[in-house]
C-alpha cells in the first residue's frame, strides 16, 4: 500500500498526486515509468513521473482522467492508499552531453518531459522546450519545465496561449530559425500523444535530426512478461516495458502503435460507463 | 511404530483391478461455462480403492520416476491405514507443495510412467497423482501443520520470484532457520501458478494458502518489487542479504516471426492468460477492470499445456469455436495427455500437421484468419520429435477473430540485464554450477525456468530445493571460514 501525501487538481480532468514510495524514489530517473493498480480488481496501468523527491521518498505523477482506472484514482485524496505502485520500470533516458537539445511535448507528455529537461540540462546541454496543448488550461507543469529550459516556446490548437497551431509547427519554425543562425539541434526528445510523436518524427527525419520518442503502448505487467506493449522498431518486435519505452523515433512503426492503442476502446467505454453509473450517477465529474 | 512396519509386502497383480479408479469431474458442457476446477478429486472411498491397487513392488520404480523422489509406496500404505496425516507428512518430506503437484505434475511421464501396474497392455498405472492430491486436500480440510523450523541462524537470505522454484526455496530456507524475504514483482504471489495456470486447473486459493503458510514460517513477502530495477542484486547484498536465489522464470514470450503478429486480436499466450487469470478478466466489467478480447472463433497456435490452457480459457470466455493449430501430430505434442483429453472433451478442434504461414487482417487491422499449410512428418530433429515437412501446394485458410500464439517462453531478462557479472547463455538462461546451482556471482544461486528454459512446475520445485540446500551449506561454511 502506498500513501498519497499530496493531491491537487490542475484542471477539470487533470490531477496531481504525490505518493510515498521510498524504494522507487531512491533511484528513479527521467524516462522511467511506474505501474499503478488503484485497488483490488483494478487494472495495472503505466504512469509517467513528473517529479521525485529522494529525501522525502516520494514520486509525483500527473494524471488525466480518461477512463475508469484514472477516474478511480482521481477520487483518492491525501491520506488514502494506492494498492500497488511498481517501479522504476523501463530504461531511463540516455542522459549525456548532446549539445543543443529540443524537447517537444504535448499534453500530458509535458510533466514527463520536465524530468528529461532537468537531467539533460544538468548534463550540460542547452535545452529548448517546445510544448503544446489543445487549449491554455490543458497546458500543465510547463512552468516547472521552463525552469530547466534555456528557451521555452508554447502553442495551443486554439491560440489561447502562445502560437496558434501544433508542436510540429513550433518545431519546424524553430529549426528554420536555428538554420538562419547556422545552428542545428543535436537531438530531439519527444513525448506526448502518439500521433504528435509520429509527425514530429517525420519532420526531424526530413532534417536529419536524431530523435528519441517515449512511447505509451498498452501494458499489463510492465516487466516483459506479457508482450502487450510490443512495438515494431526497425522492423523488429520490441517490448516497450523492458526494451524501452524510449526508442529511435525514426525506426518506430507509429501507425502500428496507433492501431494497437485503439484495441480496447469499446471495453474501456463499457467499464467507464458502468463505473460512472454506479458511483457518480452517470455524470463525468 | 516405525514406518517400515507399516509398509506392505509385494502383492500379486491378479488380485487387482486393471483400471484406475475414475475421478469424477464437471461434465464438459457445464464446465465450459465456468472457471471452477474440472476434476473433483477422490473421496475417501475412492482413494482407498485406488490405493488398494498398489503392488508394493520390492523395487519401487515409481520413486525413481519422481523428480523429487517422493516415497510413494509409503504414502500409499498410510492411505490404506487411513493415517492421512502420516501420508501427507511423508510427501512433504520431499515435496512441500503436494496440492499443486497432485494437480499439475505430468505424472504420466514420471511416477505413473514407471509404475509396474501400467506396463501390461490394457492396465493402468496406479493413480499416484490423484492420491497425492487426495492427501493434500485432506490436509487443507483437516488443518495444516506449519512445518517445523530450525533454530534461527541469524542469516538473511533473499528469494527472487514466488513461482514454483521460489516458493520451495523460500520454504526450505526458512526451515533451515534463515530469515527469508521473498520478492515478487507482481501484486500477487505464485508466479506462473497464478498468472499462467487457469483457475479451472489449479484453484488460486491453493496458491494463496501456500503463501500464507510461508508467512507463518516467518517468510516476509514483498510484492510490487522488481529485482533488477527496484533493487539490484548488489543492493540486496548491501541490504544485508547473505545469499540470494533467483527464480524469475520464463516470463518473456516467444513469437513466430510470421506476418501479422501485431494485428488487433492477436495475443501472446502470456498476455491472454495474464489478463484472464491474474487480472481476472472473466469478471469484467463488474468485478474486474481488465478487459480481454475474445471473439467467436479463436485459434491457438501450439500444443503445449499453455496452448491447451488458452484454448480452454477461450471457450469459457465465450468463444463458439476454439481451435488448436499444431505443425506436428498429437504424439509429439508437449501437453499432458490429460490436458489434451480435457480440451477434446470440451470441443476444442485440433488442426494437426498444420503449419502457420501468415496471420491475415482486414482493412482495419483486425485479425480475420490464419494462412496455413499442411505438413507430413519426417525424420526426428534435435528435439527427438519428428520434423514437420510442409506439403507443396497444400495451403488453406482458417477463419478466426482472435489468435493466440502459445509456442513457448524465454527467460525473463530483467535480472540478467541489470546484473553485470551474472553469466548467461546466449538464449538468456542463467549459467549455474549444476551441482550447487550457484551462478557466476558467489552467494547468488538460480533455478527453475530462468536456468533450464521453460520446463515443468515440479522441475522448478526440485531446483528450488536443491538450491536451498546449497545455499544453506554456503551460509554455514561462510561462517566457519570467517
Amino acid at each position: 500500500m502506498f500513501e498519497i501525501v499530496r493531491k491537487e487538481w490542475l484542471h477539470e480532468v487533470i490531477f496531481l498526486i504525490e505518493v510515498k514510495a521510498p524504494a522507487i524514489a531512491r533511484k528513479i530517473k527521467a524516462g522511467n515509468f511506474l505501474v499503478f493498480r488503484a485497488k483490488e480488481g483494478g487494472e495495472r496501468i503505466p504512469i509517467t513521473v513528473a517529479e521525485y523527491d529522494r529525501k522525502k521518498g516520494t514520486v509525483t505523477c500527473i494524471i488525466q482522467v480518461v477512463g475508469k482506472s484514472t477516474k478511480l484514482l482521481s477520487t483518492f485524496e491525501k491520506g488514502d492508499y494506492i494498492q500497488d505502485v511498481v517501479g522504476p520500470l523501463g530504461k531511463p533516458t540516455e542522459i549525456k552531453k548532446y549539445g543543443l537539445v529540443g524537447i517537444v511535448s504535448g499534453g500530458l507528455g509535458i510533466p514527463l518531459a520536465n524530468l528529461v529537461a532537468k537531467e539533460l540540462r544538468n548534463a550540460g546541454n542547452e535545452v529548448i522546450g517546445m510544448v503544446g496543448a489543445r487549449t491554455k488550461e490543458l497546458l500543465v507543469w510547463e512552468e516547472e519545465m521552463s525552469k530547466y529550459c534555456t528557451e521555452m516556446d508554447y502553442c495551443t490548437d486554439d491560440g489561447s496561449f502562445g502560437m496558434k497551431g501544433f508542436t510540429t509547427n513550433l518545431l519546424e519554425k524553430k529549426i528554420k530559425e536555428l538554420e538562419k543562425e547556422g545552428k542545428k539541434f543535436d537531438m530531439i526528445f519527444t513525448v506526448g500523444p502518439t500521433i504528435m510523436m509520429k509527425f514530429i518524427a517525420g519532420i526531424t527525419k526530413k532534417y536529419g535530426i536524431h530523435t528519441i520518442a517515449s512511447l505509451n503502448p498498452i501494458m499489463v505487467d510492465g516487466t516483459g512478461m506479457c508482450g502487450a506493449c510490443r512495438v515494431t522498431v526497425g522492423g523488429e518486435i520490441k517490448f516497450a516495458c523492458v526494451d524501452g519505452p524510449e526508442f529511435d523515433a525514426h525506426q518506430v512503426d507509429f501507425d502500428e502503435l496507433l492501431m494497437r492503442l485503439g484495441q480496447y476502446k469499446k471495453y474501456e467505454k463499457v467499464s467507464y460507463d458502468l463505473y460512472l453509473k454506479e458511483c457518480c450517477g452517470g455524470k463525468q465529474k | 511404530m516405525t514406518e517400515e512396519k507399516k509398509e506392505r509386502k509385494p502383492q500379486k497383480r491378479s488380485d487387482k483391478s486393471p483400471k484406475k479408479t475414475p475421478m469424477r469431474e464437471q461434465p464438459p458442457e457445464e464446465r465450459i461455462k465456468n472457471f471452477l476446477e474440472v476434476p473433483f478429486g477422490y473421496t475417501e472411498k475412492e482413494a482407498l480403492l485406488e490405493a488398494e491397487r498398489c503392488l508394493h513392488c520390492r523395487r519401487p520404480f515409481c520413486v525413481e520416476g519422481c523428480p523429487v523422489e517422493i516415497n510413494i509406496p509409503a504414502f500409499i500404505s498410510a492411505i490404506l491405514d487411513k493415517d492421512y496425516r502420516r501420508g501427507i507428512n511423508i510427501i512433504k518430506e520431499t515435496n512441500v507443495l503436494p496440492a499443486i503437484c497432485g494437480r499439475v505434475c505430468p505424472q504420466e511421464n514420471q511416477c505413473e510412467k514407471a509404475c509396474v501396474m501400467g506396463r501390461k497392455d490394457g492396465w493402468d498405472p496406479v493413480g499416484i497423482g490423484r492420491l497425492e492430491r487426495f492427501l493434500a486436500d485432506w490436509e487443507y480440510a483437516n488443518g495444516r501443520e506449519t512445518p517445523k523450523i530450525a533454530e534461527p541462524t541469524g542469516k538473511k537470505v533473499a528469494v527472487i520470484g514466488s513461482g514454483p522454484a521460489g516458493l520451495v526455496a523460500a520454504a526450505d530456507l526458512a526451515r533451515y532457520g534463515h530469515k527469508v524475504t521473498l520478492f515478487e514483482s507482481l501484486h500477487k504471489g505464485g508466479g506462473v501458478l497464478v498468472y499462467g495456470i487457469p483457475e479451472f486447473r489449479l484453484p488460486k486459493s491453493i496458491v494463496a494458502k501456500e503463501l500464507e503458510t510461508l508467512e507463518h514460517m516467518g517468510v516476509e513477502i514483498k510484492y510490487d518489487t522488481v529485482i533488477g530495477l527496484t533493487y539490484t542484486i548488489d543492493e540486496l547484498f548491501e541490504m544485508g542479504y547473505e545469499a540470494i536465489f533467483i527464480g524469475t522464470g520464463a516470463g518473456l514470450p516467444r513469437y513466430l516471426g510470421i506476418p501479422g503478429e501485431n494485428l488487433k486480436g492477436v495475443y501472446f499466450a502470456n498476455e491472454f492468460l495474464t489478463r484472464a487469470n491474474l487480472m481476472e478478466a472473466y469478471k469484467f466489467p463488474e468485478k474486474a477492470d481488465t478487459p480481454i478480447n475474445v471473439g467467436k472463433k479463436v485459434i491457438t497456435i501450439g500444443a503445449g499445456n499453455v496452448a491447451m490452457d488458452c484454448a480452454r480459457t477461450a471457450l469459457r470466455l465465450g468463444a463458439e469455436k476454439s481451435m488448436i493449430v499444431y505443425r506436428r501430430s498429437l504424439a509429439e505434442a508437449p501437453a499432458r495427455e490429460e490436458e489434451i483429453h480435457h480440451a477434446e472433451e470440451e470441443g476444442v478442434e485440433f488442426h494437426l500437421l498444420t503449419t502457420p504461414l501468415a496471420i491475415m487482417g482486414d482493412k482495419d487491422n483486425n485479425v480475420i484468419g490464419l494462412e496455413c499449410q499442411e505438413c507430413e512428418l519426417g525424420e526426428p530433429d534435435e528435439s527427438g520429435r519428428c520434423r514437420p515437412i510442409p506439403i507443396e501446394d497444400a495451403c488453406f485458410d482458417l477463419e478466426c477473430d482472435t489468435l493466440i500464439i502459445a509456442i513457448g517462453q524465454r527467460p525473463n531478462p530483467l535480472v540478467p540485464r541489470n546484473t553485470p557479472n551474472l553469466k548467461t547463455h546466449r538464449w538468456g538462461g542463467i549459467i549455474v554450477n549444476e551441482e550447487t546451482l550457484e551462478t557466476s556471482i558467489p552467494g547468488v544461486f538460480a533455478g527453475g525456468d530462468i536456468v533450464s528454459g521453460a520446463a515443468t512446475v515440479i522441475l522448478a520445485m526440485g531446483a528450488g530445493r536443491k538450491a536451498a540446500k546449497s545455499m544453506h551449506e554456503y551460509l554455514m561454511n561462510k561462517d566457519k571460514k570467517a
